[in-house]
């Protein structure tokens, strides 16, 4: 039973299995049930190098003293029987003495231990084909129209996390090229703040949404879903930083921003059983999402642009000297042409959204 | 008869084996060995410093070699160390950093952005490859993803030489052409390493973080310029 216990337990915590035998008292087949699910986890982390295999070795010294421990502990207990007032004794002692090595042996792999557990528990989420991805970027720029039925949705991070980092990578690209050389680390910083926060905020807001208007679908499902409407983003974003055209932004914000949003309304409809609920749902996802779009494209590429007319473009010199202000100004500026948007945009949207 | 024959012959090369007297020179062949590396490992104690450092140098400047014709051998994941990477990853930072070391505003956030960019970047591709599924440890790719960044930073050493000359089309041409290059042979390279320990299937998943990274810091190079 402990052995069996502590097999369910590799994942989580494989020291966890010594605890239930040393609590249980499951007996003689404590010691050999930890070196079995020792060994399965040297499979499972694949270690191919000589610090992989150093640590391994280091582990499973530990756990075999620790075994080693409890057993004569045991064998104590067994064989004493007529001393029993030993025997509380030395149980104890035996324990206190595993406890320190087991804590000492947790202490000294866990960092690098704890990564590997992690990642072990991490990796289903990974587990894709190239082709996979491929067809769910395709996906997610077709909205299917079933919404009686609950739409598939893969739950999956390979693709989203990659769509996060290409964005930065091209929020990174329109700053440049919009000439901004200036304060490198604090852009660098609020490309990668503004992604992940977007991704993982948005996310939580609607999973926190649609766990109160009782929609089916899971944080993870939604992580998946909106990293993938990122797609749309990336490749607007990628156009637009590049050919520097009002209207084709303005065409491929609705289009293919669209054509994103109504792909994740559509999934998010099928789950989700009554009016107000869509409403409520869906009305919030699709606002944050063209929005995000509007923001990024405006926040990081006309007014940082603007920014630089401003200060005398040909001349490299005075902005260097600006540098300190830039964010300050960025901010305001951002604030100010966020909270315009969203009162135009609220009141674009507010059409459209009635009629859902 | 025959069967009989057949039957002891198996044994009689089984006792030629186990009779034969080679146990104990065995024995004696074992002790040696250990004995022998443990003087090994104490000669290095009494060597001179210059040999050590000149060893670990030499052994760092054959992975360069290594990074420059990606054949496909496993020296550089053999045995790895992250001197080299340190080294090219420094140069990269401080020839980023621009003319305009005195003035520290400047320097200060170029440098460790560099630095931060080259070592998390490495770090999530490694994790990447991991949860991908793959047989590399985490020092190994850090150390192949730390050594061939040296093409981009040669490129970087190319762009800086070019600025001198000027920064007009012609230099932007140049330049474009050399960081497009070395951003092709920092990928190749990687992908010729990193690219055995993954599942065949997957090696495209792996190699697209690869590619980014690259991407991001030969765009840094491409777009540097010099302030003043």
């Amino acid at each position: 039973m402990s052995a069996g216990s502590g097999i369910r337990n590799t994942n989580t915590d494989t020291w966890g299995s010594f605890d239930d035998n040393l609590i249980q008292g499951g007996g003689r087949g404590g010691g050999g049930g930890s070196a079995v699910i020792d060994m399965e986890n040297m499979d499972d982390t694949s270690g191919s190098s000589f610090e992989d295999m150093g640590e391994m070795h280091q582990r499973m010294k530990e756990e075999e003293e620790v075994a080693a421990e409890a057993a004569a502990t045991e064998d104590d207990n067994a064989e004493d029987g007529e001393f029993l007032g030993m025997k509380g004794l030395k149980g104890q002692l035996g324990r206190q003495v595993a406890d320190e090595v087991w804590q000492a042996g947790k202490r000294q792999a866990s960092r690098a231990f704890n990564l590997y557990a992690n990642i072990d528990i991490l990796r289903p989420y990974f587990d894709v084909e190239p082709v996979q991805v491929r067809s769910r970027l395709i996906e997610s720029m077709i909205p299917v129209r079933m919404i009686n039925f609950p739409q598939k949705i893969a739950g999956e991070l390979y693709g989203p996390l990659m769509l996060v980092f290409t964005l930065v990578a091209i929020l990174l690209h329109g700053m440049k090229t919009s000439g901004t050389v200036i304060r490198e680390g604090t852009l660098m910083g609020t490309a990668i703040g503004t992604c992940f926060g977007y991704w993982l905020g948005v996310s939580s807001l609607i999973y926190f949404l649609a766990y109160l208007v009782n929609a089916q679908i899971t944080m993870l499902q939604m992580l998946s879903l909106l990293g993938y409407g990122l797609f749309g983003h990336c490749a607007v974003l990628f156009i637009t930083y590049n050919i520097h055209f009002h209207f084709l932004f303005y065409v491929l914000w609705l289009l293919v921003g669209g054509l994103s949003t109504l792909r994740m309304v559509a999934a998010l409809l099928s789950r989700t059983v009554g009016q107000t609920p869509r409403l409520l749902l869906c009305g919030t996802l699709s606002l944050l999402h063209m929005l995000f779009l509007l923001y990024l494209h405006f926040a990081y590429h006309k007014i940082v642009e603007g920014l630089l007319i401003s200060l005398e473009g040909p001349h490299l010199a005075p902005i260097q000297r600006v540098a300190r202000d830039v964010p300050d100004l960025i901010l305001n500026a951002t604030g100010r042409t966020l909270g315009a948007s969203m009162m135009v945009h609220l009141g674009s949207t507010g059409g459209p959204l009635r009629i859902h | 008869m025959a069967a009989a024959d057949d039957a002891s012959r198996p044994f009689a090369g089984l006792s030629d084996v186990s009779i034969s007297g080679d146990i104990s020179v065995e024995g004696d062949i074992s002790v040696p060995v250990g004995s022998s590396r443990r003087d090994d490992e104490y000669s290095t104690l009494d060597e001179p410093v210059k040999e050590t450092i000149l060893r670990d140098l030499r052994a760092v400047g054959n992975k360069f070699i290594h990074v420059l014709y990606p054949k496909r051998s496993s020296a550089l994941l053999r045995d790895w160390d992250l001197w080299g990477p340190l080294l090219l990853c420094v140069t990269l930072a401080l020839l980023l950093q621009g003319g305009a070391a005195d003035s520290d505003d400047q320097g200060g956030p170029q440098f460790a952005e560099v630095f931060v960019i080259i070592w998390f970047g490495s770090i999530i591709i490694t994790l990447n490859s991991k949860l991908l599924g793959g047989t590399i440890s985490f020092f190994q790719s850090l150390c192949v993803l730390g050594y061939c960044i040296m093409p981009l930073t040669v490129a970087m050493a190319v762009c800086r030489i070019v600025l001198i000359g000027g920064s007009g089309t012609v230099s932007f041409a140049v330049r474009l052409v050399v960081v497009t290059a070395s951003f092709g042979w920092s990928t190749f390279a990687s992908t010729a390493f990193l690219g055995d320990s993954q599942p065949a299937n997957r090696k495209a998943l792996v190699v697209y973080p690869v590619f980014l990274f690259y991407f991001v810091i030969g765009w840094m190079i491409l777009t540097f310029s010099p302030s003043q």
